[in-house]
């Protein structure tokens, strides 16, 4: 049986139906989660040896300037925090697609998709449900950053969650994008070192970007240009009880693009994964 | 020969290479630099306030009219309630800023944060206090060897004391009837009856006068000389030097503690801060600093502020661009917080709510909540700010 065949009547769902499906995804992401806890220690472990390793090494080295959404001098560790919030969500990102490649050569997919429900929204849920993941790393992130001293204004943890909503869902369906293009496992991790790497460095989450500026005009519109960098302004400032409008827009307009792109590409009937069998679907 | 080192030690200091990094251009922001914007404090204080109200999520589009109301008043209601906890509305206090080089004094609003207005005064001032009665601001232009007075009130130059050449630092007792003004440049402190404006006299001091402060029953003046390396107790009746206490290199500054039990003196070069018996007139402790990374030499200890319970002190550290928190009775350093480049004086404001600290290389002010022991905001002045007043 294919999963085409069992898509043929999506009509007429009721609300309850879709919320059940969205638990489902959710409550199965949120098991596998806490089930691989070399997961969670690892999402963990990755921003804390940058941010205790890295910038104690270069606190010294680079002080900081006073730029918004900050009022006083801050120590490097600090600058760099809602950096490093952004690429544990932007390696959940990655992780989670990475999870649905797996998925498809093992077969579990079949599972997700012989849900009656559009296409689209499961693979919405499959997102909302990687993003609601990242939050708890990133808030298991702040409360070790608190005690490092790292301290924003209390409201700033509620204020922050709507922007990394959003950059989480950016950054997801970015990587289900790229994921559907990919046939094998194996090919995945070259595409992470593709991806979230230069992602990462081109950004201003370890160094502002007039600094990039400074040593290099070309690289600093290669920066602008990164969406990332826009979640890392989005949720700095959100941090802070700010907005960085335009940050904002273009992490939500990449957002409707990254995920109608992902829709689209995971729709067996167009798109990328038509091209070849892939594994356990074919 | 002893002249000589004296000029040359203070052109080296103002030439700021003594670990100092050099004064940042405009723009330029690592190295703990300078604010990208001209005046950026006020917009954001501003944007801060749309933004956190912008940032509430919107309630679901289909909900009832007055259950909307209800849900955006309650929001409201708790979203004051954490402004309100984490941001209490500040008693304004008006705080007056020397700056050495451009030769002015700014005055800072505490409410607003922000540079109300610069007052021109004399050349290179550093010294600043206000009289007791909060009137008149004092103000010593060291390069005009006078002590020139403020009106609080109209925020112009109105008189001058008659200080000695070169005055810096000057103290003056509780009543506020007696200045005392230690002259750099002339190895003396002068002595002015306040009410009359008049010169009562001199001291003679050791080498390069610079710290000043007096006990709170007013009966000894302490006096460092920076070149001498000493604490020269001074019995304000007789005007007598009454015993010398060595204390490390370039002593800065000096501060009683509220109950008179202890006098601290900064060491600039020493890079401590030496505790003194002022009854035994014996250094009887040393506080210590060190901060990871960064190298001795750029811990030069300058300014000092007791909190009144006399539990807490805040020592300014100059190039190391940090402010030492010390707990008064263990006389350890509990924690550094970092302000702008080369810190070298502070003041409370009356309620002890904030500490402003003045940063001469980086041309501002910072302010640290005392309670939290959180630098809050950077403000910026003019040139080289040297001290810092604030009125009662």
């Amino acid at each position: 049986m294919s999963s085409i065949t069992t898509r043929e009547a999506p009509r007429g769902f009721s609300f309850a139906e879709y919320m059940t499906c969205l638990s489902g995804i959710v409550w199965r992401e949120g098991l596998r989660f806490l089930h691989q806890r070399e997961r969670f220690v690892s999402a963990l472990v990755r921003p804390l040896v940058w941010l205790f390793i890295f910038a104690a090494g270069f606190r010294q080295v680079l002080g900081i300037s006073i730029i918004p959404p900050y009022e006083t001098y801050i120590l490097y560790e600090v600058y760099i925090a809602p950096g490093l919030m952004a690429m544990i969500q932007l390696f959940n990102g990655m992780q989670s697609s990475l999870s649905m490649v797996y998925d498809r050569e093992m077969g579990n997919m079949r599972t997700l998709l012989v849900s009656p429900l559009p296409r689209g929204f499961l693979l919405f849920c499959k997102l909302l449900a990687g993003t609601a993941v990242s939050l708890l790393q990133v808030y298991a992130f702040l409360l070790i950053a608190w005690l490092w001293d790292i301290t924003p204004p209390p409201q700033g943890y509620l204020t922050v969650l709507p922007a990394l909503i959003l950059s989480g869902l950016m950054l997801g369906s970015l990587g289900m994008l790229i994921s559907s293009g990919i046939k094998q496992l194996e090919n995945f991790a070259g595409v992470m070192n593709f991806v979230i790497f230069p992602m990462f460095f081109a950004s201003s989450a370890l160094y502002p970007l007039w600094r990039v500026q400074e040593g290099n005009p070309y690289l600093y519109y290669l920066c602008e240009a990164n969406p990332f960098t826009h979640a890392v302004e989005l949720i700095r400032f959100a941090l802070y009880g700010q907005i960085n409008w335009i940050s904002l827009a273009v992490v939500a307009v990449c957002t409707i693009v990254f995920m109608i792109g992902a829709i689209l590409a995971y729709d067996p009937s167009r798109g990328l994964a038509r091209r070849g069998p892939a594994g356990g679907e074919g | 020969m002893q002249a000589e080192m004296s000029n040359e030690m203070r052109s080296s200091r103002l030439d700021n290479d003594d670990g100092a990094p050099p004064p940042p251009r405009a723009g330029e922001g690592w190295g703990e630099g300078v604010s990208t914007r001209e005046n950026p404090q006020e917009e954001r204080a501003l944007t801060r306030i749309a933004s956190v109200d912008a940032m509430r999520p919107p309630p679901p589009a289909g909900a009832v009219r007055t259950a909307r109301g209800q849900r955006s008043h309650m929001l409201s209601a708790a979203l004051l309630m954490v402004l309100a906890t984490s941001a209490p509305p500040a008693h304004a206090f008006i705080a007056y800023v020397s700056n050495e080089k451009s030769n002015t004094v700014s005055v800072i609003d505490t409410d607003s944060w922000t540079v109300t207005k610069t007052i021109k005064v004399g050349q290179r001032p550093r010294g600043i206090d206000l009289t007791r009665d909060g009137k008149f601001v004092m103000v010593a232009v060291g390069d005009d060897d006078t002590i020139q007075v403020i009106d609080a009130k109209t925020q112009t130059v109105v008189d001058s004391l008659p200080s000695g050449p070169d005055p810096e630092l000057f103290a003056q007792d509780a009543a506020g009837k007696m200045l005392y003004v230690a002259n750099e440049n002339d190895n003396t402190v002068t002595v002015i009856d306040l009410e009359k404006r008049a010169r009562l006299g001199d001291i003679q001091v050791g080498v390069e006068p610079e710290g000043m402060t007096i006990s709170p029953d007013g009966k000894t003046l302490i006096n460092t000389s920076e070149t001498t390396n000493m604490a020269h107790f001074i019995d304000t009746a007789s005007r007598q030097i009454v015993a010398n206490v060595l204390v490390d290199a370039r002593p800065r500054y000096a501060e009683y503690k509220h109950d008179s039990s202890e006098v601290w003196v900064s060491s600039e070069i020493g890079g401590t801060v030496s505790i003194i018996d002022p009854k035994k007139h014996e250094v009887i402790g040393k506080v210590t600093f060190e901060i990871p990374g960064l190298r001795k030499e750029a811990i030069q200890p300058v300014g000092i502020g007791m909190t009144r319970d006399d539990k807490t002190a805040f020592v300014a550290l100059g190039p190391a661009n940090r402010i030492a928190v010390v707990d008064v009775a263990s006389r350890k350093v509990t924690k550094y917080l970092l302000v702008g480049q080369r810190v070298w004086h502070m003041a409370f404001t009356p309620d002890e709510k904030y500490l402003l600290t003045t940063n001469g290389v980086s041309n501002d002010v910072s302010v640290i909540d005392v309670a939290a022991q959180k630098v809050i905001k950077t403000i910026q002045v003019g040139e080289l700010p040297w001290g810092v007043a604030i009125a009662p």
